[in-house]
């Protein structure tokens, strides 16, 4: 492997620069233009499908890139959300205080391990670390044992269920079914103010376009290839000398981290988290987005997931009763006509107009190897 | 290799050390314009100049809920065309906008958000469970807006921007504990209940109060919600064999349950059961076979005997088809608009501080009887019904208190209740 990119075609400068380019007219769309056409309120929702999209970037990493259908991100999602939201609790509960919940549910008796979330350097600390972690040793435990596809996405989706069904029998600890809402405050600012919460937003938007920026680095480098190599054709990389457990464990890392990023920003700015937002539904609404928007591309998972959040939130605005139909439909029409999700539509224009060298590179984004 | 991870951990580090100066930048920007930690609250934009007013329905159209509260919902309705046919409130006529509470709580929060910010709806009615409603707390407090809450639940709350109109547990867990003891002369019992939080406060109240009484509890067992597999909780009920079994179990549990109940010859005879969530609406649902003769505890059954309900019962039919039920969630629902609606005239005002003001005595001769509001706490008086089930899937009432009980949400006046444990 001294020279990695020989087995690829050189790409063109547009290929080179594009993602750059991308994100310039993202971070533009993002933080310029949505706070001045949007309403409070409807940049309070952009913002949550925000959270969807960051942890939609990592899947888009994982499943796209490196071929591992990670049916259960809602686990991390949850870890990163569940971490941020004991920490707004004990910084609502004050000084010495503990949560309300507990004050109900546990006669004021609150379990040791929460004490270090009072700290908010921990509790950022432990976003990243804490599903980083928890990551690294199941990523190992199953790339290691050569875990893939079907029986890969089964056990990913059975942690989350589980990871759900421990967090509603420990309503002393974890708020239960009910989970953990009513904050307050952030870091010392109020929530309840609405230059805050476009504060949030911001926080959120920035974090998404750092969330591309590094998994655009991530594609790109000599990783990027190994991890695509692995995916199309893993025993060729084995015989090759390289194991194929390290790149699909770092992009299972990454995706987990992310998801928790995603979770922790869900929850100040949604103010709830409770096991109906990590549990396998969750999972799969995920996944939708995802899918919707192209799995193997950068942008595509991102926007992808702002997609369905979006139609979800207008559709059940304008069918009260009967907007579920019309999601189903919407994403069997768009899979049905675009199996490479949305994103493809660009390439397939691209195509069109003639770009002999891209159409490597779309065969490359579009049409993966279902798992 | 190590190159390879030495750049990784870099460009990794580096955008981790941009998210953090990021962050912290918009923090400290955002906070030197606005200050304030205090609830600012967003200014109401309610509109009262036009000869409507709108109010909001928030109600799960989809997801698991969808069965039961697409009930509230239709009664919901139908107060307001009544309220409208009669004149509306105030002379505004009531412009209703629905959303779907999609049986997610943070999608309650999100819907009623926009009810309050873009519709700019002067009251909202809605909501089930109660993670929903936790969710919804913080939004209504927020913004200082009102949500009328229908259901039965927990109690351990009280918030000025929510009506309790469902029962808390002095309305209907205590007397029920009471109806078991002084009529059924029990010694014993057995607690069966889905793994969240109103049967797990129920337990603990249920539990204090065996204490306090001299009554043994012999069991308690959870399920997670929605599970059917009762074989082995029925088993140790059968075993344990309690004098009788108090029910927490919430949907499709219930038909497993009862199911494996009666197969095992466990009868109302022989080991009564009382279920505080089966109404006239589940009791099809569970199979009226297998429940018959078992025992509820609720606030409203469709048989009582008052002409204000058999019209009530009536025009539901009228508007619903002569198949459906009324049942006491959706009666509480009914009468919540009914309350709002004295309220905003004692107050003469939409405005939610005068709304709040006015609450206090507000009453309403509803289809379960006379139901008063209580200023201090803002659930209602309301009269406690034990029930039984009959061979035609209603249920009859056999015990009811004296009068409408004032409601009590953190059990101040029992002096066995200890806080809720757990």
């Amino acid at each position: 492997m001294t020279s990695p990119r020989t087995s690829f075609a050189e790409p063109t400068r547009f290929a080179k620069a594009g993602p750059w380019i991308g994100l310039a007219v993202l971070a533009v769309a993002l933080l310029v233009i949505a706070p001045l056409a949007l309403s409070p309120f409807r940049l309070g929702l952009l913002a949550k499908y925000l959270c969807y999209a960051i942890a939609a970037v990592g899947i888009g990493l994982a499943w796209g890139r490196g071929g591992m259908l990670v049916l259960g991100q809602g686990m991390y999602f949850g870890l990163g959300g569940y971490a941020m939201a004991m920490h707004l609790k004990l910084a609502d509960a004050g000084p010495n205080g503990i949560p309300d919940f507990m004050l109900l549910y546990a006669d004021g008796q609150m379990p040791l391990w929460w004490e270090p979330f009072r700290s908010p350097l921990v509790t950022l600390a432990a976003i990243v670390l804490v599903p980083g972690l928890l990551a690294t040793i199941l990523g190992l435990a199953i790339f290691k044992r050569r875990i893939k596809g079907a029986y890969f996405a089964i056990l990913s989706q059975a942690l989350t269920a589980a990871f759900a069904l421990l967090l509603i029998g420990q309503v002393k600890t974890t708020g239960g079914y009910n989970g953990l809402n009513n904050f307050r405050g952030f870091f010392g600012y109020s929530l309840y103010d609405p230059a805050n919460k476009k504060m949030l937003y911001l926080i959120a938007a920035g974090v998404l376009l750092l969330s591309l920026a590094l998994v655009a680095h991530l594609q790109r480098s000599r990783f990027g290839e190994l991890l695509i190599a692995t995916r199309d054709a893993e025993e060729r990389v084995r015989f090759l000398g390289q194991d194929p457990a390290f790149p699909k464990l770092l992009a299972y890392v990454v995706a987990a981290v992310l998801a928790a990023v995603g979770g922790a920003l869900y929850v100040p700015i949604v103010g709830i988290i409770s096991p109906d937002d990590v549990g396998v539904v969750a999972s799969i609404g995920l996944i939708a987005g995802v899918a919707l928007g192209g799995r193997a591309s950068l942008f595509g998972p991102a926007l992808g997931a702002i997609a369905v959040g979006y139609a979800e939130s207008t559709l059940s605005e304008r069918f009260a009763g009967s907007w579920t139909y019309f999601q189903g439909a919407l994403f069997i029409v768009v899979l049905l006509l675009l199996p490479g999700g949305l994103s493809s539509v660009l390439a397939k224009a691209r195509e069109a107009a003639g770009g002999r060298r891209l159409r490597r590179v779309h065969a490359e984004a579009g049409e993966v190897a279902a798992v | 290799m190590t190159h390879f991870i030495t750049r990784r951990t870099l460009a990794a580090g580096a955008v981790l050390a941009t998210a953090l100066a990021t962050s912290a930048c918009g923090a400290k920007t955002d906070a030197t314009s606005t200050g304030g930690t205090s609830a600012a609250g967003a200014t109401s934009c309610v509109d009262t100049s036009g000869d409507s007013i709108k109010i909001g329905f928030l109600n799960s159209l989809s997801g698991t809920m969808a069965i039961s509260e697409t009930t509230v919902f239709k009664s919901l309705t139908m107060a307001a065309n009544e309220i409208n046919a009669a004149g509306g409130v105030l002379g505004k006529k009531l412009s209703i906008v629905s959303e779907d509470g999609a049986s997610e709580p943070s999608v309650f929060a999100e819907k009623a958000t926009k009810l309050i910010q873009k519709d700019c709806v002067a009251a909202v009615f809605g909501g089930w469970t109660s993670s929903s409603r936790k969710a919804m707390l913080p939004v209504f407090e927020g913004n200082n807006a009102l949500l009328f809450y229908p259901v039965q639940y927990e109690g351990l709350e009280a918030s000025k921007n929510i009506f309790y109109t469902g029962a808390t547990t002095n309305q209907q867990i205590v007397p029920a504990l009471e109806w078991l003891k002084n009529e059924k002369k029990i010694t014993s019992i057995f607690l069966v209940g889905s793994d969240y939080v109103f049967p797990r406060t129920a337990n603990a109240i249920i539990k204090q109060y065996a204490a306090a009484n001299g009554i043994k509890v012999l069991g308690e067992e959870y399920q997670p919600l929605g599970s059917t597999n009762f074989g082995s909780v029925v088993d140790k009920v059968k075993t344990a064999g309690a004098d009788a079994v108090f029910n927490t179990l919430n949907g499709d549990s219930n038909v497993a349950f009862f199911k494996e109940y009666k197969g095992k010859g466990l009868t109302a005879d022989s080991m009564p059961v009382v279920s505080v969530s089966i109404a006239e609406e589940e009791v099809p649902g569970v199979g009226v076979d297998n429940l018959v003769g078992q025992y509820t505890a609720w606030n409203y059954y469709e048989t009582i005997d008052t002409p204000v309900n058999k019209k009530f019962v009536a025009d539901f039919k009228k508007a619903n088809g002569p198949k459906a039920v009324t049942s006491d969630p959706m009666e509480a629902a009914y009468t919540s608009l009914y309350l709002w609606k004295g309220m905003v005239e004692k107050a003469k005002s939409f405005k939610v501080a005068d709304v709040q003001a006015a609450a206090g005595g507000v009453s309403f001769d509803a289809p379960e009887g006379k139901v008063t509001v209580n200023g201090e706490n803002h659930h209602i008086a309301k009269t406690a019904l034990i029930g039984q089930i009959h061979d035609d899937g209603l249920i009859y009432t056999v015990w009811s208190s004296k009068g409408p009980i004032e409601p009590d949400p953190f059990l101040k006046g029992y002096p066995w209740w200890k806080g809720a444990t757990g």
